[in-house]
């Protein structure tokens, strides 16, 4: 890791780059500072706090946040007195680990590497921009990521909302969206893709704080197309959110409030007195977008991004180099997580001939035998002043000395340091410590260091035992000193008692078989079997139908142009040639055991009397099963043949009849979908609509297209095709979900009436042909939800592991999805996507093995009454029943367990233990509790 | 002004050390491969760390 470090330069070719890297100096040495924070109490000097969004001041010396990474401090050399006037440097003594040193210069790397990665993410909209909706004019004209920091409980003002101005709680709160976004005015053209959302979170943070806060929001187009992303919107609109369709005219100071002036879609004006207003800012290309393009050689489009294509969206016009998160172009986090994931498969997939080369592998002394007397060391810590300036240590660390068992026990500065470290292992040997407790901080963050210092002093990791005074004494109970000493006394007398019982935990690897099986042929489960291949691993490729392809193969072109059927046919001739990946065609899953690293699955393949059935181990499995149009009732869709869906229109529009593109054609957008039949948008049926309009203008321009919408989310770069078509005279109509168009017949004339709520009228129109943007279904989910144990949403997509950062993985380890099966997207999302999954599925399978916790369940077949409570309780179906002696026995699969204890709490007999938290260890915990010493005990019995 | 040379054959740099960067740098290490992640602040987490709660869940973001 690299911090405080410039890019310089890229020279070579890709598996052989030599890129020149400069490290500015942190004046603070990393591996001495403990992250103690008296260096910055002590800093005579103010400093713009630029991670609050200069809403506070810090000092020069400083860390940005308690939980940053690298957790070392830094100077920042703009503003410290030593390094600008050569005066100060209180600092220096001030720091107990003699971390400061101005001596540090900067330094150049030359940095051979094999392949790039360019992540460096967005830049801010311009102040000028901003300047047009009032910012600088007024103090309580906010941007939304200065009112983010606003409402952290952690940032400057402690999650209170309050005006700049005088500092009173808004009353009324205004969001303005499309600040820098869908705006040509500052050449974005695009939409930022997140403003939406993230308006809407902050209004309903804001609405947490002070529900009597009154909040608008005025927008063009709410664009929450994501997964589950309409339903926040719903969330919103019910506590009393208002959505207004409106531009935004001008921002002005009125008395000690602001005048929001706008208009509606029927060309009338309004005012409005705010309190605060927040400018939902888009987000712009990255500042030095184009010295990265000049430095590495790649192109960047019309808008700064880097230029990609949707075929292959994160590939750069450099061989080697490739890209990943908003950099590509504006989108939210899962969005960039994937891409990350799919961009790490894609350097793995160039680079497989030097893969494990680099990796340093860390090598410990033997285990030593225990001995039978327990020996346990207790180390407490003072976490510089963190802890000691509440909490006793000298005190807590007394407590110990008659306790069974202890053998050992001192004080630390800072027992996370390196040198304490050393000191630990030392101590280890000198009193043969078999058990070790430490009293600090969260073993949520220390506990692997310590486990590794262990490992090192040759004991087994499990002999730790972690309390946390800090978090649960020192920073909770800082105004009651005493109280949090006698309850750091309290946990560490438990600790100890715990700590007596533990013992050394073997660890358990599980072997992997190095080989994948992806279900579904179209173009997410391609990519993905091919993605996997270029890593090295053989794939199974299963296909239901009697072809691959999929949806694509009902594609003419994509909307920047491409020409599908090209693209599919070259897909598929490398899924063919590929000597890694078997295709097997009208073939399907009919059942699969086993758990990640060892999968069986049963597949069939061919019809009636040549059907057959195979089995085929595998360590991972990727879902790609994909999705169809939906085909909603009430829209007269397969009663007259003028109604059509949007696919069935682009297959009209690319064939030769004389009449494909008619002389009026109405569009309805949301047909079936976002409330009506199903309750989700399907986020491609905008681009698809707009694309139709394109091509009908494009072969008749006299034709006259309207489009009937709710909301037009052509969000990202969809934005200019949405934009050319309104310039070519497609007329753009919303319309609200309670006064849904209608299309009824009249004799045999095709009539569509709707609500214009431009010219405020009601319409009746005869069109020509009617085409329904009518969403997307999964398909085949239900089927592999059951076979896998893995979870789906209501609406019947795979639920993915963590939605926001774990995007491609299910619940079920080993287990990935991609493309459609996973939610409604366009192709260059499903590509990114499937990529994505194939980088996760083959982890395991580089790795060879599955580690296994050693804290996992175990159960004693002996007590174990085969009631089978446990396996249906455990959210990871990690365990299974089997026979033993013919009797119902559970068993748990280690390699899934993850130690959550649920199925111990459950057992009516007492069966099954989690290892380091026996039943004996916790009773004897509590049981420690409860013993205050021998004199109380006395008295109280 | 030292200049150091590192030469380490299987190692991808990442340039930008936000979520995708870190994402990024996380998943290669696992395939098997050295990462060098540049970042041009002080610490990693870019604007993400910035964030109080994440859509649509309010999630904190930290």
């Amino acid at each position: 890791m690299l911090t405080n470090a410039d890019f310089l330069s890229l020279e070579g070719k890709p598996g052989d780059f030599t890129a020149k890297v400069r490290l500015r100096p942190r004046y603070i040495d990393a591996d001495s500072c403990t992250a103690c924070g008296l260096c910055t109490q002590y800093c005579p000097r103010h400093h713009v706090d630029d991670y609050n969004e200069g809403l506070s001041l810090t000092r020069p010396i400083h860390i940005d946040y308690a939980q940053a990474v690298p957790a070392t401090y830094y100077i920042d050399p703009e503003s410290c007195l030593h390094l600008q006037h050569d005066t100060c440097q209180i600092c220096v003594p001030v720091c107990q680990s003699h971390a400061i040193n101005f001596d540090q210069k900067p330094e150049e790397l030359d940095l051979k590497v094999g392949a790039v990665i360019l992540s460096p993410g967005f830049g801010k909209i311009s102040e000028e921009t901003l300047e047009k909706y009032g910012y600088n004019r007024h103090p309580d004209i906010v941007t939304s990521i200065e009112f983010e920091r606003m409402t952290t409980a952690s940032g400057p003002f402690m999650g209170e909302v309050k005006c700049f101005s005088d500092g009173r709680h808004p009353k009324r709160l205004a969001f303005i969206q499309c600040v820098g976004s869908r705006d040509l005015g500052c050449n974005n053209g695009y939409c930022s893709s997140v403003c939406c959302m993230y308006s809407i979170k902050e209004a309903l943070v804001a609405k947490e704080h002070d529900p009597e806060v009154d909040i608008t929001i005025y927008y063009m187009d709410i664009r929450t197309q994501g997964k589950e992303f309409d339903k926040a919107r719903e969330r919103a609109e019910a506590i009393g959110i208002k959505f207004v369709r409106a531009r935004v005219a001008d921002v002005t100071p009125w008395e000690n409030r602001l005048q929001l002036t706008y208009s509606t879609l029927d060309g009338k004006h309004y005012f409005e007195p705010y309190d605060m207003v927040v400018l939902s800012v888009g987000l712009e290309s990255p500042r030095d977008a184009r010295g990265i393009a000049e430095k590495t050689g790649i192109d960047l489009n019309r808008y700064d991004f880097c230029e990609t294509s949707t075929f292959a969206p994160l590939t750069t016009s450099r061989d080697g180099v490739i890209v990943a998160g908003a950099f590509q172009g504006p989108k939210d986090i899962p969005e960039s997580v994937t891409q990350a994931s799919a961009a790490a498969g894609i350097a793995a997939g160039m680079l497989t001939k030097q893969r494990g080369q680099g990796i340093v592998h860390k090598s410990y002394p033997e285990e030593q035998p225990m001995d039978e007397e327990v020996r346990i060391g207790v180390f407490v810590c003072h976490c510089g002043i963190n802890i000691s300036s509440v909490v006793d240590v000298h005190n807590v660390e007394e407590s110990t000395e008659d306790m069974e068992g202890v053998v050992y026990h001192t004080d630390s500065l800072y027992s996370c340091s390196q040198d304490a470290q050393e000191v630990l292992k030392d101590k280890i040997k000198e009193h043969n410590l078999n058990r070790v407790v430490i009293a600090a901080c969260s073993p949520r963050t220390h506990e692997p260091l310590f486990q590794e210092t262990l490992k090192d002093a040759g004991l087994n990791r499990s002999l730790i035992e972690m309390v946390n005074i800090r978090d649960q004494c020192s920073w909770v109970h800082a105004n009651e000193p005493e109280a949090a000493t006698d309850k750091s006394r309290d946990l560490v007398r438990m600790a100890v008692a715990k700590a007596r019982g533990m013992k050394p935990l073997p660890e358990q690897t599980v072997p992997v078989t190095p080989r994948a099986m992806v279900v579904g042929g179209g173009i997410a489960g391609m990519t993905a079997a091919l993605s996997i291949a270029d890593q090295g691993f053989e794939t199974l490729l299963l296909e239901k139908g009697k072809t691959l392809g999929g949806n694509l193969g009902l594609l003419n072109h994509t909307l920047a142009g491409d020409e599908t059927a090209k693209e599919l046919k070259k897909l598929v001739a490398r899924v063919q040639k590929n000597k890694k990946i078997s295709v097997a065609t009208e073939a399907e899953l009919t059942a699969i055991s086993g758990f990640i690293g060892n999968y069986a699955s049963v597949i069939s393949t061919g019809s009636g009397k040549k059907k057959t059935e195979q089995t085929y181990d595998h360590g991972t499995v990727v879902l790609a099963t994909g999705g169809h149009e939906h085909r909603p009732g009430g829209y007269l869709l397969d009663k007259n043949s003028k109604v059509m869906t949007q696919m069935e229109l682009e297959k009209r529009l690319a064939g030769k009849a004389k009449n494909r593109a008619p002389s009026s054609v109405v569009m309805i957008q949301c047909a079936g979908s976002r409330g009506d039949d199903l309750n989700y948008c399907s986020k491609v049926c905008c681009n698809h609509a707009v694309k139709n309009a394109l091509q009908i203008k494009e072969i008749n321009p006299d034709s006259q297209v309207i489009v009937l919408y709710r909301d037009m989310r052509t969000y990202g770069y969809a934005e200019d095709a949405y934009r050319e078509a309104r310039l070519k005279g497609v007329v753009f109509i919303p319309y609200e979900i309670a006064n849904k168009p209608e299309v009824y017949e009249k004799g045999k004339t095709l009539h569509v009436k709707f609500f214009d709520s431009i010219m405020q009228e009601d319409m009746d129109l005869t069109p020509d042909l009617v085409a329904l943007s009518v969403g997307i279904v999964p398909e085949g989910t239900e089927e592999l939800s059951k076979l896998l144990k893995a979870p789906l949403t209501n609406d019947r997509f795979f639920l993915e592991a963590h939605v926001k950062l774990r995007p491609v993985e299910l619940p079920v380890d080993g287990v990935y999805v991609c493309g459609l099966a996973h939610g409604p997207k366009p192709l260059d999302e499903t590509i990114a996507q499937a990529q994505a999954a194939a980088a996760k599925a083959a982890i395991p399978l580089v790795k060879g093995f599955v580690s296994v916790a050693p804290i996992v369940s175990i159960v004693d077949e002996e007590q174990c009454i085969g009631c089978s409570l446990c396996a249906s309780l455990c959210p990871y179906g990690a365990i299974e029943m089997i026979k033993v002696d013919k009797k119902r026995k559970a068993r748990t699969i280690a390699a899934s367990c993850k130690a959550c204890g649920i199925c111990a709490s459950h057992c009516p007999t007492f069966a099954i233990t989690m290892g380091g938290f026996t039943n004996e260890q916790i009773n004897s915990q509590i049981s420690a509790f409860g013993d205050v010493g021998e004199k109380e005990t006395a008295e109280v019995s | 002004m030292g200049k150091g040379m590192e030469h380490r054959a299987g190692s991808v740099m990442v340039v930008g050390g936000g979520i995708a960067g870190v994402q990024a740098a996380l998943d290669l290490t696992e395939l098997g491969y050295y990462v060098y992640l540049v970042e041009k602040e002080a610490v990693v987490g870019g604007v993400m760390a910035q964030l109080d709660k994440t859509f649509p869940t309010n999630d904190c973001s930290l």
